[in-house]
């Protein structure tokens, strides 16, 4: 039985630290009991996720941790920065902001690869993102 | 005073002194249950036998009590057991609730004395095993819902084979309603035979597909297109005429696949895509036949 | 960052890449592709991606970006060597690349792009 998995925290100020939360992150996924492909879905959200943090708010953290909610288990990432934050959630949230020529916010995109997300964001204060994905 | 906090006097005595006879009255208990047919009496006996032991050494009214650790994991194995063995969760549980019956009667007998407190005890008493019920009930789900993942995952796999049908071709056949989980399932098993095989053309065949709404267009443009990026040319055969119509009263748009009604055109196709052709070189089997 | 390494095979350029791209990286690859295709004047790109094991909607873009520019400079490109864990994620993103022909292999694109090139000149 694998030894509980601790949280991994990981600051977000260039892009190197992009590469090494999705790496991070896949491990842990990978560690956790994720396939191959989820372990690739859950890296590209994480990847997603902590650019805008890095584009959008310059800083941020990004927390990777096991979830659990009655038998399931999964993983569950939180990134949260102090930036500008979104003043319109439904509307980022819509397809056509990613998909073509603009650089997009991957959202939507996102939400697809994952089970659950939640977007907490006050405008001027900042923005948290969480997202999860379980064990099947 | 919170009744789980009372000393527990009483059922670890009454147990030590009385076990062999709750034993026998548990197991004759047993006897008009389907636990009689399903297990030996031998085994029946050994059961409670162990779960008096260890609610004698619990020594507390506590389910939860650290003490009962040994107890929770005992019943966990034996719902897990009896689940495989064809047992209903209500009759594992109600194994269980049983020793309420056989060993209240031992508790009125050694306190007797003191009414107040045999209520007490007994209330506590019931609760306990209460709890203890329940949990077998707990786990027998988990074990169920476990054991039909596992055969829905088994099933998912079986369902949609990839064939090599030539050289650099490959044929899906799908049968059945296709879903995201499915779709998910099918993409993972097509993308690693078109890189075993080095496959260039995937002939996916609809035919029993029993229902071609939008969702199901997109989940099949949605394999074309991981196949694509493996450098595979995707051709969808099955294409009846009622599905025709229904794609394009829905306004589905295929433009971007190759479409053919029926496997054998879509292999035509495909030869033809990979440079191969099909040729007669005798007339009948036969007549190759009487040349070996 | 380190050069990607650019390799000329008679009409075709071949660009490998290793196991993990930053969005610096991939600007970089941008202008060292373009550059190459000016210099040798190479009729076809084949850009292998077998060493990737992750590539988000950015990199699903630069992608497409230098098969358009390749393009424009009037040079076919191929991608290969996409994993599978990795096409599935890109077609879940909603990248399916439709700007860029793909292959299986280095192998497999030198001949279909051989064909292309034939039936353009």
């Amino acid at each position: 039985m694998a030894p509980e998995l601790l949280p991994i925290r990981v600051t977000i100020q260039r892009e190197e630290d992009i590469i090494r939360a999705r790496q991070q992150g896949r491990d842990m996924a990978r560690s956790l009991g994720f396939g191959a492909v989820d372990q690739s879905r859950i890296a590209t959200a994480i990847s997603e996720l902590t650019r805008n943090i890095l584009r959008y708010a310059g800083t941020g953290t990004a927390i990777l941790r096991p979830a659990t909610q009655g038998a399931r288990r999964g993983i569950e990432i939180i990134c949260e920065d102090e930036g500008p934050g979104i003043s319109d959630i439904p509307f980022v949230m819509q397809e056509g902001v990613t998909t073509g020529k603009g650089l997009g916010i991957g959202l939507p995109g996102t939400q697809r690869l994952m089970d659950e997300m939640k977007i907490e964001s006050q405008v001027g204060q900042g923005t948290t993102v969480t997202i999860r994905k379980w064990l099947r | 005073m919170p009744v789980n906090s009372l000393p527990d006097s009483s059922l670890s005595d009454v147990i030590a002194q009385h076990q062999q006879a709750i034993v026998d009255a548990n197991v004759t208990a047993q006897q008009t249950t389907r636990a009689a047919q399903l297990m030996t009496a031998d085994d029946l006996r050994q059961q409670s036998k162990t779960l008096l032991d260890q609610l004698q050494r619990g020594n507390s009214y506590d389910p939860d009590a650290p003490e009962f650790a040994p107890l929770r994991q005992a019943l966990a194995k034996l719902s897990r057991t009896r689940a495989l063995q064809g047992f209903t969760p209500s009759e594992t549980a109600r194994f269980i609730f049983s020793l309420k019956d056989t060993i209240v009667p031992f508790m009125e007998q050694q306190l007797a004395a003191n009414p107040l407190d045999l209520a007490r005890q007994i209330q506590a008493f019931n609760r306990l095993l209460d709890a203890f019920g329940l949990t077998t009930f707990e786990t027998y789900v988990e074990e169920r819902e476990s054991l039909i993942r596992e055969q829905s995952s088994a099933l998912l796999e079986l369902s949609t084979p990839v064939v090599q049908v030539w050289d650099g071709i490959l044929a899906l056949p799908i049968v059945g309603s296709i879903d995201t989980a499915r779709t998910q399932q099918i993409m993972e098993s097509l993308l690693t035979r078109i890189i075993e095989t080095g496959s260039s053309i995937v002939i996916m065949d609809i035919t029993g597909v029993p229902v071609v709404d939008t969702a199901v267009a997109k989940h099949l443009l949605q394999t074309g297109a991981a196949a694509r990026l493996l450098g595979a040319e995707v051709v969808i055969v099955g294409i009846s005429a009622r599905i025709a119509q229904t794609i394009i009263h829905l306004g589905v748009d295929l433009s971007a696949v190759v479409t053919r009604t029926t496997l054998a055109k879509g292999l035509e196709y495909a030869f033809a895509r990979t440079g191969q052709r099909v040729v007669r070189v005798a007339a009948s089997l036969n007549e190759s036949a009487q040349g070996e | 960052m380190a050069q990607i390494p650019i390799i000329h095979l008679s009409d075709v350029l071949i660009v490998t890449t290793q196991d993990a791209i930053s969005d610096t990286d991939a600007l970089d690859l941008q202008d060292q592709i373009t550059t190459a295709i000016e210099r040798t004047g190479a009729k076809g790109l084949i850009i292998d991606i077998s060493a990737l094991d992750i590539v988000d909607s950015f990199l699903g873009r630069m992608l497409n970006d230098i098969a358009a520019m390749a393009r424009l400079m009037g040079t076919k490109t191929a991608l290969v060597g996409i994993q599978p864990a990795v096409a599935i994620t890109l077609i879940e993103l909603g990248l399916e690349l439709r700007g860029i022909s793909t292959a299986l292999n280095v192998e497999q694109a030198l001949r279909t792009l051989g064909a292309r090139i034939a039936r353009q000149t």
